[in-house]
């Protein structure tokens, strides 16, 4: 098979990527070892958690993808990003200059850049204080703490209450504990919504919030905003345990957007080996379809989750290409021994030229181009800027060829 | 016995990192409460069998083994894999007669053949099939798909000595379906070739696969059949030929359920195993091969693409093989399982589960209205063809309609 770009990875970088490419109209595919960071997603992406994220990239180590970049390019492909998901469907919330909050299941406010559809974007923290907030469980539901949540949110001022509904639609669930999780039951909830929605009206009283799990809109995406139209009152979807059922269907939404592009999905498919020669990668070789050749290639092959970047007892490697890879010498230096503090051995992954083409013992190759958290030089945790460095590597990568 | 010993298992059973992501695509798990679900019954309930084999649950029987836990997986565990060898290491239950008459395809096939009028008009009897619902539990909702009575093989005999005419030649792995039930495909199969130059013969006796012997829990009876098969595939990759099957299921349980599951060595011809789609895929799309096809041909086509080809990751050599055929307008179908699983959905306790988990693909097909299903798997196109009333063609049988010869 022949492409004219091959993107390893079918995550957030790998699915942008794509799709940015697929509007240029170049012929690609991309292969996808597994399912992705996606389903593990709070709803929420982070661009940069600073008060002013634009201003904040000149104080950013030099290695991090938005330096490189330059605060005046961040802009652009930060609202790029958003028009390219509203083409595949997604009305993301926010404005993508500048940042907001979220509510956390712990009920804190977090910074945020932009929102799935169901999930709130408050342009402050004033904005969560003082209201009465009616928080509705499902019963038997365990990834998803009421208690956590009512007492951060009357840290704030709010007041809680708390109800759990039980629905006879659950109870064949409910049959087996181990499986009373996020995605199972919106499966069932995609017909179940109009009860629920019936059943938080009735136990309504003074209270001008609702909060329900992150449950619901697993293949209809329009069942978070049917539930709000239903319900006389602020609805707020919250995050569960993984897996997360807005990042799921996100993930869904991609790729069938992708693919109506006329872009090759290769789902649970795994370069295993890559041809390269002369500074190029000329092939790789999957496991399912073999030999795929193309002009140019994506590495968005993640963090070590993903196994984009792995370890040895003294060393972290990129396993592909054996690319450069940004990590400080002998390990006691890899890691802070308190624990929440910002870890290096997270800021590990692979080297680039300043656009991004993946060096191999300090020389670039010429079509080989990295995006996503497979980049060295940022804390992403420490930073909140995943998400965000995801889609606008991706989105540069894909301008670049 | 080493701490190691006690402690690991095959199947990249250590990977798991408990994500949860596998729990999400299985299509047992929400319409059936009874099975655990892939988490619980692969990695988890693993690690407590690896300590007693007391923790073995019968519940694992309701895995479908469609492998949608392994193509999901995103740290390459063979959840399915865990589950199914669990099943042949610990389970007591012993497969009844009704399990061994649906397991054993090509034996019900010679015996049922000679008779197919007779076989054909009493098992699609009211009557035969609440017989069989009572007495066997196999469900009445059910058609048995039809015996031919001319199989596939004889009808081979005659074409045979003609394919020496072609200089390239594959051997055909036609599996029981095309030769017992469904030979019009077999016949489909050696036209689409002859017509692309390459000549056709058979393997030196071939055997069932052993799917339906697998899921059923008949593992020496598996065992037996992959080694035989494994020896006359040799015989054909020795004389320099490629095997081409039409049946994604027969492909996916040679190419690696043999070494994953049955424990038997296939090296020396897995590689050498294809789908005939991907096959000529490949050989159009480097120029050797051109199909000469109808100016006129019109179908819309709804590409089904059955778990087991999910799995292999060739659903896009038969969908890009469809979408060369001029005059073909063709909606690729949402990845989801129709819910047979083979012989699964026989079954009289499943009947109600696998048409629950089929759901949404009969509405997603209802929806699109084709002319016709395209679909690379025989069980796939018996659910869909019950559950949507429409039939079901192998896109081999698409492209010989399509050829302008």
């Amino acid at each position: 098979m022949e492409f004219d770009v091959m993107i390893i990875g079918g995550g957030l970088a790998g699915l942008t990527a794509g799709l940015a490419l697929q509007e240029k109209g170049k012929r690609t595919a991309i292969v996808s070892a597994g399912q992705n960071a996606l389903h593990f997603s709070s709803g929420a992406f982070g661009l940069l958690d600073r008060e002013d994220p634009f201003g904040a990239v000149a104080e950013l180590d030099e290695d991090h993808p938005y330096a490189r970049i330059g605060a005046d390019s961040l802009r652009t492909f930060a609202e790029k990003a958003k028009g390219l998901f509203a083409r595949a469907g997604i009305e993301l919330n926010g404005n993508p200059l500048g940042n907001g909050f979220r509510l956390t299941p712990q009920g804190a406010l977090k910074r945020a850049w932009l929102t799935l559809p169901e999930v709130d974007l408050f342009p402050d923290e004033a904005a969560v204080k003082g209201h009465k907030v009616l928080i509705v469980n499902l019963l038997g539901y365990l990834d998803f703490n009421t208690s956590f949540l009512a007492l951060g949110l009357e840290k704030k001022g709010c007041t809680c209450r708390v109800e759990t509904l039980r629905l006879p639609e659950m109870e064949r669930l409910r049959q087996n504990p181990s499986e009373m999780r996020s995605v199972n039951i919106a499966r069932v909830m995609d017909n179940a919504w109009v009860k629920v929605a019936g059943e938080v009206k009735s136990l309504l009283k003074d209270e001008d919030w609702v909060i329900l799990p992150q449950v619901f809109g697993l293949r209809d995406a329009t069942v978070p905003s049917q539930i709000r139209e239903t319900v006389p009152a602020r609805v707020l979807f919250v995050g569960t345990m993984p897996p997360s059922v807005p990042g799921m269907r996100t993930q869904m939404q991609l790729k069938r957007a992708y693919e109506a592009l006329g872009g090759t999905f290769l789902m649970g498919d795994e370069v295993l080996s890559a041809e390269t020669g002369e500074a190029r990668v000329r092939s790789v070789e999957t496991r399912n379809i073999g030999r795929i050749g193309a002009k140019d290639f994506i590495l968005a092959t993640g963090s070590y989750f993903s196994k984009g970047i792995a370890s040895d007892m003294n060393h972290v490697y990129e396993p592909l290409f054996a690319a450069d890879v940004i990590q400080d010498e002998g390990r006691g230096s890899w890691y802070d021994p308190n624990f929440f503090n910002p870890q290096s051995f997270l800021s590990y992954g692979v080297a680039t030229t300043p656009g991004f083409k993946v060096l191999k013992e300090g020389v670039p190759f010429e079509n080989l181009y990295a995006a996503g958290s497979v980049l060295g030089g940022c804390r992403s945790l420490a930073l909140g800027c995943g998400a965000g460095v995801a889609l606008v590597t991706a989105l540069s990568v894909a301008e670049t060829i | 016995m080493t701490l190691q010993e006690y402690t690991s298992s095959s199947h990249n059973f250590e990977e798991c990192m408990k994500c949860t992501v596998c729990t999400a695509y299985c299509p047992v798990v929400p319409a059936n409460p009874k099975y655990p679900g892939p988490k619980q019954a692969g990695p988890d309930g693993e690690r407590l069998r690896l300590k007693d084999p007391f923790f073995f649950e019968e519940t694992l029987k309701y895995c479908l083994n469609c492998k949608r836990c392994e193509v999901a997986c995103p740290s390459g565990v063979k959840v399915a894999d865990i589950i199914q060898a669990a099943r042949i290491r610990y389970s007591k239950s012993k497969p009844k007669l009704r399990d061994r008459i649906l397991a054993s395809t090509d034996f019900m096939g010679t015996l049922a053949r000679p008779f197919a009028p007779v076989v054909n008009g009493m098992t699609g009897l009211g009557a035969t099939k609440a017989v069989l619902d009572a007495t066997f539990a196999i469900d009445k909702h059910r058609t048995f798909p039809k015996y031919a009575f001319k199989g596939f093989e004889s009808w081979f005999r005659k074409e045979a000595p003609d394919q020496s005419r072609f200089p390239e030649q594959v051997a055909y792995f036609h599996g029981c379906y095309v030769n017992y039930n469904f030979p019009q495909l077999g016949k489909d199969f050696v036209k689409v070739m002859n017509a692309a130059g390459i000549g056709v013969s058979l393997l030196d006796k071939e055997k069932c696969c052993g799917v339906a012997m697998i899921s059923n829990g008949m593992i020496d009876g598996a065992k037996k059949h992959a080694a035989h098969n494994v020896a006359v595939l040799g015989k054909a990759v020795e004389s320099g030929k490629k095997i081409l099957t039409t049946s994604s299921t027969c492909t996916f349980t040679m190419r690696d359920e043999y070494p994953e599951l049955l424990g038997i060595d296939n090296g020396k011809v897995r590689d050498s195993i294809t789908l005939a789609t991907r096959y000529l895929y490949e050989k159009i799309v480097a120029g050797e091969v051109k199909l000469p096809f109808k100016k006129d041909f019109h179908a819309k086509i709804a590409y089904h693409t059955p778990c087991h080809m999910e799995k292999l990751g060739w659903g896009v050599f038969s969908i890009g093989l469809l979408k060369m055929i001029p005059g073909i307008e063709l909606t690729v179908l949402d990845s989801n399982c129709c819910g047979i699983a083979g012989t699964y959905g026989f079954k009289k306790e499943n009947y109600e589960v696998s048409q629950a988990i089929g759901k949404p693909l009969f509405d997603q097909i209802a929806r699109v209205a084709p002319d016709y299903v395209a679909c690379d798997c025989e069980t796939c196109k018996w659910q869909i063809e019950m559950s949507t009333g429409l039939e079901v063609r192998n896109p081999i049988s698409v492209l010989a309609e399509a050829l302008d010869i």
